[in-house]
């Protein structure tokens, strides 16, 4: 009888150990080798996937970062972390970190109902990049809000809404991480990624028809003429195709409040501050 | 029994509503001004050649060819060039456009303008294709492809056989089918002047079965000249498709991403043969086109000749009016064309008609969930899965994903939003798709 007991412990001890020195083996020798460098680094990212780095996600991001030397990681920046996660990586590697100024998506088109009434009923899918294709939409402006919200869909951090009152999709800038998937959706490319200015504030042109004046009047009362009074404040505002466009070089605490008043539509919108 | 042609794979049978096919073709009214674009065709536009101010005949060349994929434009009415300017077009994009003020009807001296019908072509094929080219000319059936670059062999390959496609499926439309039976001679002279062009004596005319005058006509006409054939195809949509007609016709199936050429084929539409005809032979530029007006809430339908350029508001108007419970106006077919938010869009060489559409067959529904009973694959011509592709194109797939479903193989027939039980728009997710894949 303990004879039996004694073979069985010895058979099934002398298996388990074959076993377990096999599957040792095998796990040293096909161990899938991982940076320390990068899982430390995406353990501080906030990994939303969203792919606005540039890299194909925050694992891809977390490595890019581990393997850049001092220059590569001057161009690698996580705008949805900011400044406060790249300070984190910098000092997990030993850099200095890079310091860019916070930005925000804007759209840059006033046409509300108000400003821009509805002249045809659309009533196909609801689904800007259709009805991109088969009009110019329900004002007639070729450039402007469709009004059905493919940017509000594609936002993954809910900073977009839309505000049943004017038709129009709403930043709430205090949620937008910049992460442009709104700007890759809309089919009009109204969307903008801007910097703030130094003072925290923001001033641009918030249309992009590029229609004569009187044409585009016609189809929307907030919309840029091309009269260049804009122009006149600063050199670098830029007319081209009955547009006016501000580049973001353009000091809003500075001239802000000017060229909003100069602008005879109210193309342009002045904020004076974004965020906080 | 006479053997009836068709295509194997999908198809649909929509309801015909040819209620103007016994209209004959009536000269519309001239308009007080015509808007005529500089680009009606697939390619470069046209460049200018007139300024504001200048005096033109019907006929007058307005703006040359840019390059090999392009074409002339003339004018359609004498008078004095108003405006040159981006004017919005049928979906109120703008588009540079011509605007001629019309006074009388001063025609191109050039231009023979007697009824007879000429029988004898003394041309060569390389005098033919030139010519097909001065005169503007351009696919009719409405992808307004240049015909001289498709008579044009390209260099190794041979023609066996010309289609005249006058099959006309889409629903409502009769434009083809009166020309067939009113201009019948014409069309044949126009196949032998094309037979000509290429080097082949092998001309097929395929009408679809529910023409039953045109084949009549066309049939006991074609049996006086040698290399042009007729022959009757079933009735099935989207049959006036090239690849799809070809397939009929031939037995060939027409491989992704090569030309009719490939396989030896050539295929025109019967409105652009007619125009070739008067090209070639009556030396008459392409600036008038036969326009189906139609639909049920149309008061007169009937199938005008209309000047390029008339605005469309025009020809509504002759034939009743515009009435105030429109669901919506239609460029083209049923199933193809394009909705018009402008009425203003001038007639181009490309639209076979116009429709005013109403009633509970055209209102709008609301779309539900997909149910997975795969008719829209069952019905696409082209053997694609539209089922998948609007999947893919709603979360954003990448074009390798879409290029791998084939999108581009998509002929835009719309059988798949026709047949689908859910109301699913799949053609409009199809057409995303291959604006997509054409992107990168």
């Amino acid at each position: 009888m303990n004879d039996l007991i004694i073979v069985n412990m010895l058979l099934l001890g002398g298996t388990a150990l074959v076993a377990a020195l096999i599957l040792y083996f095998v796990s040293k020798k096909f161990a899938v080798r991982r940076d320390e460098m990068a899982i430390r680094i995406a353990e501080c990212l906030p990994q939303a996937n969203c792919g606005a780095c540039g890299k194909a996600g925050c694992a891809d991001f977390a490595a890019a970062c581990a393997g850049a030397d001092e220059n590569e990681f001057a161009n690698l920046y996580c705008p949805v972390g900011g400044a406060a996660v790249m300070q984190k990586i910098a000092s997990l590697k030993g850099f200095a970190a890079t310091d860019k100024p916070s930005t925000v998506a804007v759209l840059r088109c006033q046409g509300n109902c108000r400003n821009a009434p509805a002249k045809i009923i659309y009533d196909a899918v609801s689904s800007c990049r259709i009805a991109h294709r088969i009009s110019s939409g329900q004002s007639g402006c070729p450039d402007g809000c469709l009004h059905l919200g493919d940017c509000v869909k594609v936002c993954k951090f809910g900073a977009l809404s839309f505000d049943e009152k004017s038709g129009m999709p709403v930043v709430d800038t205090s949620k937008c991480v910049s992460c442009g998937a709104c700007v890759k959706i809309c089919p009009r490319g109204l969307f903008e990624i801007r910097p703030q200015s130094p003072a925290g504030g923001m001033v641009y042109v918030a249309c992009r028809n590029k229609q004569k004046g009187a044409v585009a009047r016609k189809n929307c009362s907030a919309a840029c003429i091309g009269c260049a009074k804009c122009a006149k404040l600063s050199d670098l505002i830029r007319i081209e195709d009955n547009l006016s466009y501000i580049p973001p070089a353009v000091d809003a605490g500075e001239l802000g409040s000017a060229l909003q008043q100069a602008c005879p539509t109210g193309a342009i919108i002045y904020k004076e501050r974004i965020r906080g | 029994m006479v053997k009836k042609y068709t295509f194997p794979m999908g198809g649909i049978h929509p309801d015909k509503h040819k209620i103007t096919a016994s209209c004959p073709i009536i000269k519309a009214e001239l308009p007080p001004f015509v808007t005529i674009p500089v680009k009606q065709h697939i390619g470069a536009p046209a460049k200018i050649l007139v300024t504001k101010g200048d005096k033109v005949k019907a006929g007058t060349l307005l703006a040359d060819a840019d390059g090999i994929v392009s074409a002339d434009v003339h004018s359609s009415v004498s008078g004095e060039v108003t405006k040159i300017e981006d004017t919005p077009g049928a979906g109120g994009y703008t588009e540079k456009m011509i605007t001629v003020k019309v006074e009388g009807d001063d025609w191109e001296s050039s231009i023979d303008r007697t009824p007879d019908i000429v029988k004898e072509i003394k041309l060569t094929a390389e005098e033919i294709i030139a010519k097909i080219r001065e005169g503007g000319i351009v696919g009719m059936g409405g992808a307004g492809y240049p015909t001289p670059i498709k008579t044009t062999l390209p260099e190794g390959k041979k023609a066996e056989m010309l289609i005249i496609n006058g099959i006309e499926c889409e629903p409502f439309l009769t434009a083809d089918d009166r020309l067939m039976i009113e201009k019948a001679e014409q069309i044949i002279m126009g196949a032998k002047v094309l037979n000509r062009a290429l080097g082949i004596q092998n001309a097929v005319i395929a009408i679809d079965e529910n023409k039953p005058d045109a084949i009549e006509r066309i049939t006991n006409l074609s049996k006086l000249y040698v290399g042009v054939n007729v022959k009757v195809c079933k009735t099935k949509y989207p049959q006036g498709g090239e690849r799809q007609l070809i397939n009929a016709i031939t037995g060939r199936e027409l491989p992704s991403g090569k030309l009719p050429i490939d396989i030896g084929c050539v295929v025109q539409n019967v409105g652009t043969v007619f125009a070739v005809y008067e090209t070639v032979l009556k030396n008459k530029p392409l600036f008038e086109r036969v326009v189906t007006v139609s639909g049920p809430g149309c008061a007169h339908p009937g199938n005008y000749l209309a000047r390029i350029g008339t605005p469309i508001s025009s020809l509504i108007k002759q034939s009743g009016g515009q009435p105030d419970d429109i669901e919506k106006i239609v460029l083209g077919g049923p199933m193809m064309g394009n909705t018009v938010t402008n009425t203003e869009t001038p007639v181009t060489k490309l639209t076979s008609g116009i429709l005013l559409l109403n009633g509970a067959e055209f209102a709008k529904h609301e779309p539900t969930a997909c149910i997975r009973c795969g008719k829209c694959a069952l019905v696409c011509p082209a053997g694609l899965r539209p089922f998948a592709i609007r999947q893919a194109v709603s979360f954003n797939d990448p074009a390798d994903t879409l290029r791998r479903l084939h999108v581009g193989d998509c002929i835009e027939c719309g059988c798949c939003a026709y047949t689908c039980p859910a109301h699913i728009p799949l053609l409009d997710y199809c057409k995303i798709a291959k604006q997509e894949i054409r992107k990168k």
